[in-house]
This record gives C-alpha cells, structure tokens and sequence, in this order.
C-alpha cells in the first residue's frame, strides 16, 4: 500500500491520512474487512467502499451482513438467496456484485458440499446441527469467514470488501470462529464421543470425574438426548472434511495474507474508540494488516469562527428582546390582542419577530453543534495521541440515513476525501 | 396509578446498543421510589451494571447499588401511594455468574458436594453451557423467577419488583421461551417441574417485556418486529421507551427555514444580537460582512436539524402506531453517570412508567 503522509509534522494530533482511493486501487489489495463495535456503520462503509472501488475500475463483491431493509433493496439484494448478485446503475468501467449473508444456508453448503446426500441429509436433521447453525454464539462470524473463503476461492472477482457481524465487540470476529473451532475439535467433545467411537471408557481415565458423573450429570441437565445428538453430529462432521479448527486456521490466514486490509471503523465516542483500540492491539498481535480508522459520523460545522458560548449568548440577547417586545403588546401577548391592532407596521414587525426567533433556534442549534464537535474532537485527539502512526479518515454524519447509491457515493466521496 | 401496577418482572430488551442497560436502571431506580425495594438483574457477564453505577465488579451475589431517598425524582407520595412514602428506597444488583449458577441450579437437584470443584475443573460447565445454548437461558430465566417469587419471613414479596437486563430483541422470545423447550424435553422430574414454574411467571401478567428504540429507522424496524415477534411468542409485550431523544431545539422554525428564503432579515436579526458586528445604518440597514458569512452556514445546519426532525417524526409514528404505552428518555450530552440515572429515573416516574 502506499506510504501514509504525515499531514503536518508540527502537530503532532494531526496524525497520517487514510489515503482511501489508493488503498482500493491498489490491485494487490485483495480483500478489505470492515470491521468494528456495533451500529458505527461498518456496513455502510463496507458497501460504500464496495461501490466507490467498482466505479473506479474494479471487479467488486460486497458481502453484508444483516443490512438495513432498504439499503439492501437499493442494491438489489431482495431475495435471501445467499449468492452474489448485480448491483445495476454503477456507473463507470467496473463491476460490482453484492450478497447478504445467511448463515444457515452457508452452513448448510459446508455440509452438503463434503458429505454424500445421505450423510448430509442425517446432519442436517441433527436437532443439535439445527440449534448450532441457527443461533449458535459465534456462528455467524464463523460463517462470514467461511463465506469469504467460498468467494475466494471461486477467483471471480479482484476485490472482496467483507462487513462484520453486530458483535457488540470488534474482537468477536477474530475470536467466534476460533472458539467454535477448537470447541467441535477440543478435548471434551472427543471425550464424549469416545464411547460411541471405541465403545469403552478407557480414554476416560485422565480425567478425575468418572464418565458416569460426567454423562450422568449432562444427560440429566440436558435429556440423555442431547447428549446423543451431539456425539453423532461431532462424528458426522468429523469424517466429512478436515474438521473446523483447521478450516477456521485456513481463513484465519487468509486474513494474515499481503493482500488483506483490515478498517477499523468506529464512532467519536469513548466506547467505540475504546473497541477500535482494543482491535488495533489485537491486529498487531495477530500480525493482521491494518489499513487505518474510518471514523464515521463525525459533526462539522460551516461556521466554526462562532464559538458556543457567543452563541448562545446572542441567542438569550434575542429571545429577551422578544419577551420584552411581547410585554410591551399587552400583558400575555395573546394572538387576539395583536392582532386586533392590526396596523401595518406591526405586521413588520411580526416578521423580524419570526426572524429572530429563526436566529435564535439557529444559534442554539450551533452552540449544541459546536459542543458535539469539541467532544467529538477530544476524543479522536486522544486516540490520535495513544495510536500516532494509525492511518485515520474522518467521515462526516449525513443529514440522514444512507439507504441508497447516491448516499453510498457520497459516503465514499466522503471517505476518500478525508 | 402507574401503568405497570401488578407488574413484578420487567424485562428490558431492544436492538444492540440502544441503552437497554442504562433504560433498565433507570427503570428500577424509579420503581424503587417511595420505599420500594427493586433487584436489577444483568444476564450478560458483562458488568455493564457496576460499569454504570460507577462501582467495581459486583460478585454473584445482591448488593445494594442505589438509594432512592424521598422527592429525590421529584414529587414523592403521589396519589395512591402508601404508608411507605416518606421512605428510602433501595436498588440491589446482581450479575449472574453463569458457572456459579448452574452448580446453584444442580444442587438442587442433586447432592453434589465437591464434585461440583471437578466438574469446573474439567471444563464441564464451559462444555455444557457451549453444546446446549439454551442451558444458559434456563439457567438465567430461573434466577429472575427465583427473585420474583422470594417471599420474606413475613410471607411478603422481598422485592416489590425486579427489572432484567435482558439480551437484545433478535433474541428475547427464545430466551424467554426455553423453558418451554425444557418442559418438553424432560417431561417429568424436577427440571420438568422447575421449568414449568418460571414459564408460569413469564407467561403471566406479573411480566411485562419492554423494547427500548431509538428514533433511528433500524432499532424502530427492530422493535415493530420485535412486538409481533414477542405476541405471536405468547409473551407479555409492555411498553416501548424511547431513548436519545434529543432535545427539540428549533423543529417548526427549522423545517420552515429550509424551504424560505430569509436570509436578510436573519443576517440583521443575528447583527442585531451583535453575532458578527452591528448592523450599520438606520432605515436601510445592512448585514455586516462578518455576519453574512455566517448565515448560510448556520442555515445549513438549520436544514440538517429539519432534515432529521422530519426523519425521526416518521419514527416517532410508527412507534405509535404499535399502539403501546410510550416513555421518551431525553439524550444526556456527555453520556450517562449517576446522576444522568437519577435525571431519567425521574423522567420515567413523570411519565407514569413507574
Ligand atoms: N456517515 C453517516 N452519516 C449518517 N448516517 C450514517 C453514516 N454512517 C452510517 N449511518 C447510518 O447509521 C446506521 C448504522 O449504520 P450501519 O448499519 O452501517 O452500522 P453497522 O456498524 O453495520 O451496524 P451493526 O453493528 O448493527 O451491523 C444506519 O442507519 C446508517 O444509515
Ligand atoms: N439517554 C441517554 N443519553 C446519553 N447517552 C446514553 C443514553 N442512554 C444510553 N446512553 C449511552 O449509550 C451507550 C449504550 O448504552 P447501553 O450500554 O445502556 O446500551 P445497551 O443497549 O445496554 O448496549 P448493549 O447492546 O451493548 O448491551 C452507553 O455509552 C450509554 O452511556
Ligand atoms: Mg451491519
Ligand atoms: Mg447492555
């Protein structure tokens, strides 16, 4: 990727610009993950980011997770079909395709596409293969790794911008799959599935809680049932394919891989911020390339020489000059009573009034204004100062929700442009 | 009388993110007025309690995190009340542990003595609680059932009212219906017996499952799929609290100045408030330089205001339109200590929620 500028050495908050529209059209860059605490707007900058690459060239597919009805109609996605289809109306020479993640129909593809249909039936009438692939903690962000392995692995498209599932931590999405992997792989699973394998309970032995106890105990908190169940699904699986840990190991370096681009996305508020740095860490750590923040949702102001307190001062100067003003027309003012003196002259006077109950609600509403941004800026300048070399954009809060291209273009407008 | 009189187990759900916390304590810090007792139950191993009363982890284990003194969310002793008014009303918590619970749960029913160490040891309960997901929620819906139906030894309730903390909306029917799934699973016994018991709470209308939302197009869309979710479940839908709501600052004359033209007359009436230098001249006076730069700027923001304004009324209506008891929480700047809680507990209070 290309080097990062320091905008200015001097200051040393400024920190290095995310240069978006390298990152995306750079043809090594791969695949781009989104990822980021809950409801920051990793799918709409997943998407965004999706549309701008396509319109500048590329060969792009998208893969959102649980996106907002109506930004999911705008790109065509109605039908839950699991597959990518045609976003129409991009302009410009490339392409793009989007999907909607379903994670039981993935899991399901996972099973039919290793197991013979006799097996796969079995599996997929397993009523624990049903509560695992419909609910299970983590499986949506094991199937959103899954599904991005599919899509690479078919060779279609050049670029890959994949949305992260609405954990209420960024880390789950590193950490879901690797714990459901080494859960169906880990020790006490092939405990449990040691008498149905060899039929005796030597295995048992390490462990200072005699077999019974443990099944004992399980069956009866359970239904003994259950217990079934998930033995013969674990052996199911297990003669299927190489097993999950590996599979998750497989995608899991995927994301190591040069290609990959990690964005981390998160609000101007202190929990986000706190997730995002926690993710940072954590991608360091994993030795997973990090491309920078997007800080989404960030105020701004076309007037910034007026600061809050002189605002709202000027504000009280006018609504007190109203108070006065309506005193003055007869104790209570009322509508009647004005109207009734009637002259000309009061009807102008009617309208500077409305005017300067306008400027009032105007100058209060930049005084709140001016406040979110000097709380905003506080807290991107403190993770500036702890994450000094992190490339970071800062996308500005649209007036309303961004449910169609035209809001998508311009949030990716926004995101190259800083 | 307030609207969820009779009322014993409030379960507070709602999308990821939009205060279910913070709603449910203030939710119980409002009940507790007037000499109340009230547990807040947090089913997440997350602390976010402690993390919001400012207090370090709480254990397993019903510790007192709030008083409500007399008048302290405004008018106390309202009609109807009590003998109690006058007194202090206390607000416990509890972060249920789950591994402690399930060996509380198995005591039960079993003896377990020290096999109950081994078992953790092992990892069974990570194990158990990882194969069968809904173990989790028999486990937590049985320690809120517990709490509700406690009686002291002078055989009266020992909470007036317990308020849970509970997962979000996508969630909520399975987690309160798994007792269900238990019940026929094992059809006899004691689980067989236990289960049945807190489904008859849940059912009954001593609960009530209130959804908090934003005016945001999303968490709305989740709480209207969430009621019929909750009705068709045969759960007790309550009501729906409103959070964030922001302080309505100029609406009508935003939505006004967005499509007028006023751009002289506001530029003097800024001058006039001495915004950018005083207006020169008499009769035909005019807008200073400085403050002409501001106007279009300030305008600006004016119609991003009307913009969301007119967004959020097309929320705020499909809220109503589900025709449930409604509770606006106004937006705390700086986010919510303490003292934000006792500011929406009084809210709450005011709007007869509690
Ligand atoms: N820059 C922006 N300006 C205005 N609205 C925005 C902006 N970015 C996102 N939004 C809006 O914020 C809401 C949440 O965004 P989005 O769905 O992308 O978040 P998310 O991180 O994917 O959420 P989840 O964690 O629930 O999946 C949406 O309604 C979206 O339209
Ligand atoms: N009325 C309010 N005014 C200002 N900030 C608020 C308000 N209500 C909640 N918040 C803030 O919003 C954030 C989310 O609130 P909270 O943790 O209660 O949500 P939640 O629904 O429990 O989230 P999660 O789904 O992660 O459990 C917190 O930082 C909280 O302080
Ligand atoms: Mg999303
Ligand atoms: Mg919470």
């Amino acid at each position: 990727m290309t080097a990062p500028t320091r905008k200015q050495q001097a200051d040393p908050l400024a920190g290095v610009a995310l240069d978006v529209d390298a990152l995306i059209d750079n043809p090594s860059t791969a695949i781009v993950v989104c990822c980021g605490s809950g409801g920051v707007g990793k799918t709409t900058t997943a998407a965004a980011l999706g549309l701008r690459a396509a319109e500048r060239g590329r060969k792009v597919v998208v893969l959102t997770i649980d996106p907002a009805r109506r930004l999911a109609q705008s790109m065509g996605l109605t039908e839950l079909d699991n597959t990518p289809r045609v976003v129409k109306s991009v302009s410009g020479p490339g392409e793009l395709q989007a999907m909607m993640l379903d994670m039981k129909r993935t899991f399901d593809e996972v099973v039919l596409a290793h197991a013979d249909p006799e097996r796969a039936r079995q599996i997929m009438e397993n009523p624990f293969y049903q509560s695992l692939s419909s609910g299970f903690a983590g499986t949506q962000e094991y199937m959103a790794m899954e599904k991005l392995g599919q899509l690479q692995a078919t060779g279609t498209w050049d670029l890959i911008v994949v949305d992260t599932p609405p954990s209420r931590s960024a880390l789950d999405f590193l950490d879901a799959p690797n714990r459901l992997g080494s859960f169906l792989d880990g020790k006490l699973i092939r405990v449990l599935m040691a008498p149905a394998k060899v039929g005796g309970r030597s295995a048992m032995k390490f462990l200072n809680v005699g077999m019974n106890m443990f099944t004992g105990v399980l069956g009866k908190i359970l239904g003994a049932n259950v217990l079934q169940d998930v033995s013969t699904f674990v052996a199911a699986m297990d003669s299927m394919f190489g097993g999950f840990r590996e599979r998750a190991d497989r995608t899991y370096q995927l994301l190591q891989a040069p290609g990959t681009a990690f964005l981390v996305v998160a609000a101007p508020e202190r929990d986000a911020l706190r997730e995002a740095a926690y993710f940072v860490d954590r991608l360091e750590t994993d030795r997973m390339p990090l491309a920078g923040l997007v800080l989404n949702r960030v105020h701004r102001t076309g007037a910034p020489q007026l600061t809050a307190e002189r605002a709202l001062a000027a504000a009280e100067t006018l609504e007190q000059g109203d108070a006065d003003a309506e005193t003055d027309g007869g104790a209570g003012g009322s509508a009647t009573a004005q109207e009734s003196q009637g002259s000309q002259g009061s009807q102008a006077s009617e309208g500077s009034q409305a005017s300067e109950v306008l400027a009032a609600g105007l100058l209060r509403l930049h005084a709140d204004r001016v406040r979110t941004i000097t709380h905003e800026r506080r807290m991107r300048d403190r993770f500036v100062s702890i994450y000094p070399d992190v490339p970071l954009v800062e996308v500005p809060a649209l007036a309303g929700d961004v449910h169609d291209l035209e809001g998508l273009r311009e949030i990716g407008e926004r995101l190259a442009a800083g | 009388m307030p609207d969820w009189e009779g009322v014993r187990l409030h379960v507070v759900s709602g999308k990821g993110g939009t205060g279910k916390t913070t709603v449910a304590a203030a939710l119980a810090m409002a009940l507790a007025a007037d000499g109340k007792r009230t547990l807040l139950i947090e089913v997440e191993e997350r602390q976010g309690i402690a993390e919001l009363f400012g207090i370090s982890a709480l254990p397993y284990e019903e510790r007192r995190v709030a008083s409500v003194g007399p008048g302290a969310l405004g008018r106390s002793g309202t009609r109807g009340s009590t003998g109690k008014a006058g007194r202090e009303g206390e607000v416990f918590a509890l972060a249920i542990d789950i591994e402690q619970a399930l060996l509380e749960y198995l005591e039960m029913f079993y003896k377990l003595g020290r096999a109950g160490k081994a078992l953790r040891k092992v990892g069974f309960i990570d194990f158990a609680t990882t194969i069968a997901p809904g173990l989790r929620d028999v486990l937590l819906t049985g320690k809120a059932c517990e709490a509700v139906r406690r009686k002291g030894p002078d055989g009266k309730r020992h909470y007036d009212a317990v308020v849970m903390d509970a997962p979000p909306t996508g969630r909520i029917s399975r987690f309160l219906n798994i007792n269900t799934e238990v019940a026929g699973l094992a059809r006899f016994g004691p689980i067989f017996t236990q289960s049945q018991a807190v489904m008859r709470v849940i059912r009954s209308p001593e609960t009530a499952v209130h959804l908090v939302t934003l005016l945001e197009e999303m968490p709305v869309q989740e709480t209207v799929d969430g009621v019929a979710e909750l009705r068709s479940a045969g759960l007790p839908v309550g009501g729906v609290f409103v959070n964030m709501v922001r302080p309505p600052l100029l609406d009508e004359a935003a939505i006004l100045a967005s499509d007028g033209d006023h751009r002289e007359e506001l530029g003097l009436a800024l001058a006039d408030a001495g915004v950018g230098g005083r207006p020169r001249g008499g009769a035909g006076r005019s807008v200073p330089a400085a403050t002409r730069k501001l106007v279009e700027p300030l305008l600006a923001q004016g119609r991003e205001h009307a913009a969301r304004v007119l967004l959020e009324r097309e929320q705020r209506s499909d809220v109503q339109a589900l025709k449930l008891p409604t509770y606006e929480l106004p937006l705390l700047s700086g986010g919510v200590d303490l003292g934000g809680l006792y500011r929406l507990a009084a809210a709450l209070k005011e709007e007869g929620a509690a």
